[in-house]
């Protein structure tokens, strides 16, 4: 079964981590997609820039009207996803938690249709 | 309804959760086991009037329901090329059903665990439990919770689709992970007892129902896991169950210290003091700290001096503002009231009714009758369980017999 792993965090918290910390996340995060590549659970993943960078659209009859951000402000934004292959939530939640961002932000698994 | 038909009822009643529980594994969803459940029901009102109860009622209600069940798929299968392979599944599972009692223990434990989700809410966790686990009907549930039967019904209806959607599995958890889902399942045990020993609401049977089903469960628990909280938990149930029959009289509470304690379960309290014993050998932990503080109450008077020494380790364990005041009661009993009361005041609890509660009866112990008086208002004004509150009427109206100290100023 497949499941999304949406990872966020509140892009704040970067700038008062101790210097070289973000930068281990980072390795880490890389790391650990190599890991669920060998360990047969990667379908995807991709790192998001930042909320700031987002347009949200929608469509009302026939028009279509944009804004400028996320569709909601949040403190926690989304900033990346995995798609992994697991046998049942128990496994999908213990990879979620294992993702490195989920030591400073949080991780939402959710199962694909 | 007749005698043979009641008997009928009763012995399906009992052993209806465990049978769900293997055709939960059997079948592999809540949905088809409930049918199968159902269905089993009626061949049993079919055959068992006749022929007579069979000598193992549980391994032929789950015999009858995985028939039912590939009876079902059949009748499906004109529509689902994939029910083949579900009844191949059912029959290879069936293959190494031997009617064997561990199997089936195993089968409720792994519902626990599937019920006591952590990726369920904690109402869900606690309805889904009493629901599928104890038994107990959506109306009994709703009325031990102060809830609506539609309520209780959503929620697990709710639940049931997460787990079948999210695919929550039918497991015990994997050893690493083993430790913090225990955590969760004893919580929604106590939460089980407590409403059976605290009863917001229900009939007596009713609450002597949950916490026997509390017990049970930690049994459970205890004889298929090694896990010091598990002895901990089951201790502390036992314990507090044992004094069911002293703190009631004419449905009215009576205090630990004027039970009649020759109305303790001698037999319940001899099995949780040698559990708590057992449990202290090892690392002490949140349970089995509350449970050597219930093992403390002994049928010949209560070990004050030593409670407290209880107190001090559990605020360690859960350094919280109730532990401290049932620390501050515990001090009043072994060093005076004053000592308490002193205590109890730096605590400052205003939004607590138990510490108005508090008050007031050490209050009433000095002899301070108009502050006793004033805080047991304070605690009857928050207090909304009915039993707890003729309680309090009744500590007023003792108050209210004996006249006021002479007071050196009038009130203005």
């Amino acid at each position: 079964m497949r499941y999304l792993c949406l990872v966020c965090f509140d892009g704040a918290i970067v700038d008062t981590l101790p210097p070289g910390e973000w930068d281990k996340l980072v390795r880490d995060s890389a790391e650990y997609d190599r890991e669920l590549q060998r360990r047969g659970h990667f379908i995807a993943a991709e790192a998001l820039m930042s909320p700031d960078s987002a347009t949200t659209v929608r469509m009302r009859n026939g028009k279509m009207s944009a804004t400028d951000g996320p569709f909601a402000e949040l403190k926690e934004q989304v900033a990346g996803f995995i798609l992994i292959e697991a046998a049942d939530l128990n496994e999908a939640m213990r990879i979620g938690a294992n993702i490195p961002l989920a030591r400073i932000g949080s991780v939402e698994v959710r199962p694909v249709m | 309804m007749n005698d043979a038909r009641a008997t009928i009822d009763a012995v399906y009643r009992a052993e209806a959760p465990r049978v769900l529980a293997t055709l939960i594994r059997l079948l592999g969803g809540f949905e088809r086991a409930e049918e199968a459940l159902h269905d089993a029901w009626l061949a049993a009102l079919d055959s068992w009037p006749a022929k007579g109860i069979p000598a193992n009622p549980r391994a032929w209600l789950v015999s009858a329901g995985r028939f039912k069940a590939i009876d079902r798929i059949r009748r499906e299968a004109r529509f689902s090329a994939a029910s083949d392979e579900l009844e191949r599944q059912i029959e290879l599972a069936a293959l190494h059903e031997d009617d064997d009692a561990p199997a089936i223990v195993d089968d409720q434990l792994r519902l626990i665990f599937t019920c006591c989700h952590p990726a369920l809410a904690p109402d869900a966790q606690v309805a889904l439990t009493l629901r599928e686990i104890c038994g107990l009907t959506t109306e009994e549930i709703a009325a031990a919770y102060l809830s609506k039967p539609v309520t209780i019904a959503q929620r697990i209806v709710r639940a049931k689709s997460k787990i079948r959607d999210a695919r929550i599995p039918y497991a015990v958890p994997g050893p690493e992970e083993l430790p913090d889902r225990i955590e969760t399942v004893l919580q929604v045990i106590y939460l089980v007892f407590n409403e059976g020993y605290l009863a917001s609401s229900g009939t007596s049977a009713l609450r002597t129902d949950l916490c026997a089903e509390a017990i049970r469960l930690a049994r459970l628990l205890d004889t298929l896991i090694e896990e010091p909280e598990v002895k901990g938990l089951l201790a502390l149930m036992l314990l507090q169950d044992a004094r069911r029959a002293a703190r009631l009289r004419d449905g009215e509470i009576v205090p630990l210290e004027e039970q009649d304690r020759a109305l303790w379960n001698s037999a319940q309290i001899a099995e949780g003091q040698a559990l708590v014993r057992r449990v202290l050998a090892g690392r002490f932990s949140l349970y089995s700290v509350q449970a050597a503080i219930a093992a403390s109450h002994l049928p010949q008077g209560s070990d004050w001096p030593r409670i407290v020494d209880f107190y001090d380790m559990l605020l360690q364990l859960d350094p919280s503002p109730i532990v401290e005041l049932n620390r501050a009661v515990a001090v009043a009993m072994r060093d005076g009231p004053a000592v308490g009361l002193t205590l109890v005041d730096e605590l400052a609890m205003p939004d607590y009714r138990l510490w108005h509660a508090a008050r007031a009866d050490l209050l009433r112990r000095m002899g301070r009758g108009e502050e006793a008086r004033l805080a047991y208002a304070a605690a009857l004004q928050m207090t909304t369980q009915e039993a707890e509150r003729r309680f309090i009427a009744r500590r007023i109206a003792e108050l209210d017999s004996i006249p006021p100290k002479p007071q050196a100023f009038p009130r203005a």
